[in-house]
């Protein structure tokens, strides 16, 4: 087992660092959902416009200003779809709402095939995160050792939010009752406007810590991430913040294990490597048939 | 007599495309328990979720202290005053009995504390499972938590709909006896009610709404000697 540990080390983590990345994007689809039972296809390109905010503003600006700043224009984006996109569909069929989130992902990305001409940008390197680290004989950026921890801590933050402040509590009542919630007194759009804020920062951070692992970023950046942390989300339960987290964890760990490492009882191994996408979807197949509420599910509740 | 609190006038309500409450006209006087009964879909649920700003009226006068409150929205009618304790108690079911509490003094921004200890005075059973989710309490006792989450925005007025459904009759008999005492500490009550004999004994004055009109009104203890309303909702 230690022999294993020891030769797959740089895959075992790096697995942990791209499973902390996909986690801070699958929170915010399954907040999301939590509160208005909406998949929101558009998260996945709000993550890759992140990415993409970062490339055009530190081409003319000092790093320590375009952290903050892609981290502000990203919550004001999430912000502005919902307001936009979500918001005037409220009373309408859920189904209205999903195809409006599809309406505004392929609006993102056309949007930046029209920035970027359909090229790859580059991505800033971001010089504290790229250093290089040496553990117990493997070589790795400091960005795989960041990542797991910073996760965790807005993890953290992010339960002690929604379990002691007002604003949280609000949003435990919303995510089970809207009208219930308006009649105390809580301000529905407010609540929800504060899950979309809470979303993108976090897949504005994530941004930051997955593409500095990537060469570059392109329109469809988003896409396969997003499609994987929503996976993440449903085999997490959606609905539920430690479910997609765990569930993140589970599917970037497994996937570079099949990645690089070496097999285990004739699974896994370099041979292996082009079987990794299929893996998590494999995944999301055997969950949905076995147990479709995910790891921490709730039983399907249909919110009036 | 006292002053009205209340007061609506000519109101009507669609409900689902048919007009539930097709104009009716009543007073709540300040201090009063006032009751509306009638069969199912006669539209009294209609009209209290018009009155706390669910739906909006299709026209009609909602006056609240003496100012037009039709068509507000919730949070802003929650805010001078009003509130509803939902028909099924619709307490929040992963939130503890404490934070449904708290969430129900929502908008409040004063210290909550002497209000919690008059909730777990009025309902000793709810201090007994403070910390236990809302869902894991008996019908009775959600209905406790539901009236008891209402008080905790010191409402002036305190509409219910249809606090008995689904209860017991001892349990019931409790939930009334404590909408008095609540009415007592100056709560005006406005009750709507499928079982009529309750409401009707407990409240000052009743109103019988049919199909969307007001067809008979008095004070409770006469309606509920009133051949018509035996006949049609007391069963004798």
């Amino acid at each position: 087992m230690l022999d294993f540990l020891h030769a797959n080390l740089s895959y075992i983590l790096s697995g942990i660092s791209v499973g902390g990345q996909y986690a801070l994007i699958a929170i915010g689809y399954t907040m999301v959902y939590g509160i208005l039972r909406l998949i929101n296809f558009a998260h996945g390109d709000v993550f890759m416009c992140a990415g993409l905010m970062m490339v055009y503003l530190s081409t003319t600006l000092p790093m320590s200003v375009s952290i903050p700043l892609v981290l502000v224009l990203t919550v004001l984006l999430g912000f502005l779809i919902e307001r936009a996109a979500y918001k005037p569909l409220r009373t309408a069929p859920r189904m209205s709402v999903m195809i409006s989130a599809i309406g505004v992902s392929y609006l993102l990305q056309n949007a930046a095939l029209y920035f970027t001409g359909g090229l790859a940008k580059v991505y800033p390197t971001i010089p504290w995160l790229s250093r290089t680290v040496t553990i117990w004989g493997s070589t790795t950026k400091m960005v795989t050792l960041v990542t797991p921890i910073l996760t965790i801590v807005l993890v953290v933050l992010l339960s002690l939010l929604i379990k002691y402040t007002k604003v949280g509590m609000a949003m435990r009542a919303v995510s089970k009752d809207f009208e219930t919630s308006r009649l105390m007194g809580i301000r529905i759009n407010t609540v929800i406007s504060v899950t979309f804020v809470i979303g993108s920062f976090l897949a504005a951070v994530g941004s930051m810590l997955y593409f500095t692992n990537y060469a570059s970023v392109t329109p469809i950046s988003g896409g396969m991430p997003g499609l994987k942390c929503f996976v993440a989300a449903v085999f997490g339960g959606i609905g539920s913040i430690p479910g997609a987290v765990i569930g993140a964890f589970i599917i970037g760990i497994a996937e570079n294990i099949i990645k690089g490492g070496s097999s285990i009882f004739g699974f896994g191994g370099s041979g292996w490597t082009t079987f990794s996408d299929a893996f998590t979807f494999a995944l999301l197949i055997i969950i949905l048939v076995v147990k479709p509420t995910g790891l921490f599910g709730e039983k399907a509740t249909d919110k009036a | 007599m006292s002053d009205t609190i209340l007061s609506i006038k000519d109101l009507k309500v669609n409900y689902g495309g048919i007009e539930a409450v097709k104009g009716i006209s009543f007073d709540v006087p300040k201090g009063h328990i006032v009751t509306l009964i009638g069969a199912n879909g006669a539209g009294k649920s209609s009209t209290l979720r018009a009155i706390a700003g669910l739906v909006k009226p299709k026209s009609g006068v909602i006056e609240f202290e003496g100012d037009n409150i039709a068509g507000k929205d919730t949070t802003a009618i929650v805010s001078r005053g009003i509130t509803l304790v939902p028909e099924g108690r619709r307490i929040f079911p992963d939130l503890t009995v404490y934070e449904n509490l708290r969430v129900g003094a929502y908008m409040r921004k004063d210290d909550i504390t002497p209000d919690i200890n008059w909730v777990y005075e009025l309902f000793p059973r709810l201090k007994e499972r403070s910390w236990q989710a809302g869902g894991t309490l008996s019908g009775g006792e959600q209905q406790m938590l539901a009236v008891g989450r209402a008080l905790m925005s010191r409402p002036k007025l305190m509409m219910m709909d249809e606090p008995s459904l689904g209860l017991a009759p001892l349990i019931v008999r409790d939930i009334f006896s404590i909408i008095k005492e609540i009415n007592k500490r100056g709560v005006t009550i406005l009750l709507i009610e499928q079982n009529a004999n309750m409401a009707l004994s407990t409240a000052d004055t009743g109103y019988v709404l049919e199909t969307g009109r007001i067809t008979m009104t008095g004070p409770g203890k006469e309606l509920l000697v009133n051949e018509a309303v035996k006949a049609a909702y007391l069963g004798t």
